[in-house]
């Protein structure tokens, strides 16, 4: 007899625990290594979404709870990571790391057990695996390798007299060799004469011979693909050799970053870069102030981006689709999940979200801006508009092109 | 393509890298060079002096490279700290070979987790008043950014070089390379001095710190970028000679931006590197070997 009160006693326990169990989440993400410095923003971006779910009293009832790994920026550390998260801390869903060389290697893992797969900022990464629960957040558009300058060379096309040559450079690493990709086939496509074409390695620490020899073949354009330290290099040199180009920048990562935007200052004017969101009255989506001004707070002092523009917005937006497909089905049903992101329109802070080919966007929101009347040595002048002026695609535009770069 | 002023821009550039190549090396030809201690951890440190740098030039305004130099007897005194712990461990029981790699491996990763979790990982950078003019001689751009840190490094090289070769506390250091049992007949204390001439290496690096963030941006891990190169230009050198490491380091900044310039950026550190196998060829013990 006792011993059945006390199996009775378990199970009505066993069942009071499920359903108060929360749903967990698991990821692994870049908290040391090259791209920590995304990677940590992107957690505490992540972070005041689950507060802010927990909140409103979860979802389905139950409390969200996270998993996750520190993956050191390391792609061969993912796979026994997620490997884990799933058979071993049993998470309801997962996903993903920042950066496409942290999405790839999860795939596999993620594919075989058939989960849905919100992915934070990969460029492309799906072309191969075409897996149909992939879903990108980072809007990069249906074809992620031209889209990502297309804006670049069409500007280029509408100035008049027309730029004819430019001068492709790329740091010889898997994103930036991408984003030339896509530029010769731009170029190409739009009749441009491509007259410098190199990579440079990962470790220079002098672009001033580079910027000269590009100088040399006297491109009107200049399209540069670089990792955040050779995109500081690029632009000082370019400053430094007096580049003469009509149009300079493109695909260079780092300058969405409140640090480096600081230290160029003056520097960055007429450049024109990609860019995902900026805080211009055109991109001012319901929600996403009132999220920027809690990341903000959240920011301080945790050596992360202090103004948090470029991912965290879209850190916070996949975690907001994901929820909103489990609201809405009502249930955790991974088939049932994708089918709801696959068929339906986002609302988030990045605004309105669809998603088409490969779990990319339906259409490119990949921005092209143009720095503007910068000042020295302050911050504070980047959380407002002005600075950053949309000029492409059109539908977003906030302001006109100021052409060219340099006389 | 092929001008005299681009030429001459490559040989200039290449002078003033090459000169900032040899104040990161300089710190290794003495640690590594002239005491046989494999301290791949000497990048990190580097990265600690343009953390220290940052610190003094965000949250005062000082120059960074008054910092480095007012940096250097605390970088000195934890070299001598380091040192000391590693001869209790490692080197005392003759261990140092295998055991020693891993421990400076292991301090490489101390010193970067602990700038990870105290500053963030963000890239940091400074500001200085030269570090955005360029002087322009003919045809011939000196940025401000490369020039002032190549002087730093010249003066930086002449002081060792000079310390080494003059001074009796320098002279005892060389003994010390070339003969340790001759030097404990003389009744000197070859640990006493291998402290202070690891305490000299480690200093060295609170100045090449500071000139690497004046160059461009730095984080936490990007010292590792430099441990190949580095410990080339001091094998290149001679081990232990500090102008062939001058030298050495001065070719492979020539030789990479001459190739960035005229054949493509990516060759760059393939031909510097292939330059290296081909001294070490023909003079296997480096240019000025000992």
């Amino acid at each position: 007899m006792r011993r059945i009160c006390v199996a009775l006693f378990a199970a009505a326990f066993a069942g009071a625990a499920a359903a108060a169990d929360p749903i967990k989440i698991g990821f692994s993400m870049a908290l040391t290594g090259g791209l920590a410095g995304a990677g940590k923003g992107a957690l505490v971006a992540m972070e005041i979404w689950r507060d802010d779910v927990n909140k409103k009293g979860g979802l389905l009832g139950r409390q969200v709870e996270f998993v996750y790994y520190d993956d050191a920026t390391q792609p061969a550390k993912v796979p026994p990571l997620y490997t884990k998260l799933i058979n071993v801390d049993k998470v309801d869903l997962v996903v993903s790391s920042y950066g496409t060389n942290e999405i790839v290697p999860a795939m596999p893992i993620v594919m075989r057990n058939k989960m849905v797969f919100p992915s934070l900022f990969g460029l492309a990464a799906n072309e191969e695996f075409k897996y149909d629960r992939y879903f990108q957040i980072m809007p990069a558009g249906p074809y992620p390798k031209t889209d990502w300058s297309s804006g670049f060379f069409e500007l280029a096309q509408q100035q008049k007299p027309k730029p004819r040559t430019v001068a492709i450079v790329a740091a010889d690493a898997e994103f930036a060799l991408n984003a030339a990709a896509g530029a010769r086939e731009n170029a190409k496509k739009m009749g441009f004469k491509i007259v410098y074409d190199k990579t440079y390695p990962p470790a220079t620490t002098d672009f001033t011979p580079i910027v000269r020899a590009i100088q040399a073949t006297n491109p009107d354009i200049v399209y540069v693909g670089s990792y955040p330290p050779d995109s500081v290099g690029m632009v000082k040199a370019a400053n430094e050799v007096g580049l003469k180009a009509k149009l300079f920048g493109g695909g260079m990562v780092g300058l969405q970053f409140a640090a480096i935007q600081k230290n160029l200052g003056p520097l960055l004017n007429n450049v024109i870069n990609y860019d995902f969101w900026v805080p211009e009255p055109t991109l001012d989506f319901p929600g996403v102030k009132e999220f920027l001004a809690k990341y903000q707070e959240a920011a301080k002092g945790k050596g992360v981006d202090p103004l948090g523009h470029y991912l965290q917005p879209f850190a916070y937006a996949y975690l907001q689709i994901l929820g909103q497909a489990v609201e809405a089905t009502k249930s955790l049903d991974q088939a049932k999940l994708a089918d709801y992101m696959r068929k339906n329109t986002h609302d988030t802070v990045v605004g309105k979200v669809k998603f088409g080919r490969n779990g990319e966007w339906a259409t490119s929101r990949v921005l092209m801006v143009q720095f503007r009347d910068v000042q020295p040595d302050n911050l504070e002048q980047f959380s407002g508009p002005g600075k950053r002026v949309v000029l492409y695609p059109k539908a977003w535009k906030s302001g006109d092109i100021v052409f060219p770069y340099k006389q | 393509m092929f001008s005299a002023d681009l030429l001459a821009n490559a040989v200039v550039s290449g002078l003033l890298l090459g000169g900032f190549y040899a104040a990161v090396a300089i710190g290794l030809a003495i640690v590594f060079g002239q005491l046989d201690i494999v301290n791949i951890a000497h990048p990190a440190f580097v990265i600690a002096g343009s953390y220290t740098a940052y610190i003094f030039n965000t949250t005062f305004g000082f120059d960074p490279i008054l910092v480095g130099v007012a940096a250097m007897p605390l970088f000195f005194a934890v070299g001598v700290a380091i040192y000391r712990l590693y001869y209790a461990a490692f080197e005392r029981t003759g261990q140092e070979s295998l055991s020693g790699l891993a421990f400076f491996f292991g301090l490489m990763f101390i010193i970067e987790v602990t700038l990870i979790l105290v500053y963030g990982v963000d890239y940091r950078l400074v500001s200085a008043g030269y570090a955005t003019r360029t002087l322009s001689v003919g045809f011939v751009d000196l940025p401000g950014r490369m020039l002032v840190p190549f002087l730093v490094a010249m003066t930086l090289t002449a002081a060792v070089w000079l310390y080494l070769s003059r001074t009796f506390m320098g002279r005892a250091i060389q003994a010390v390379a070339q003969d340790r049992g001759a030097l404990q007949l003389m009744g000197a204390d070859p640990v006493r001095i291998k402290q202070w001439a690891f305490g000299l290496g480690i200093a060295t690096a609170a100045i090449a710190g500071a000139l690497l963030i004046i160059i461009g941006p730095v984080e936490p891990s990007v010292g590792r970028q430099y441990i190949g190169r580095v410990f080339a230009i001091v094998v290149l050198g001679g081990m232990g000679s500090i102008q062939g490491m001058l030298i050495a380091a001065l070719l492979l900044g020539v030789t990479e931006n001459l190739v960035s310039t005229f054949y493509g950026p990516s060759w760059s550190p393939a031909v510097a590197f292939g330059v290296l196998l081909l001294t070490l060829a023909v003079r296997p013990a480096g240019l000025f070997g000992r």
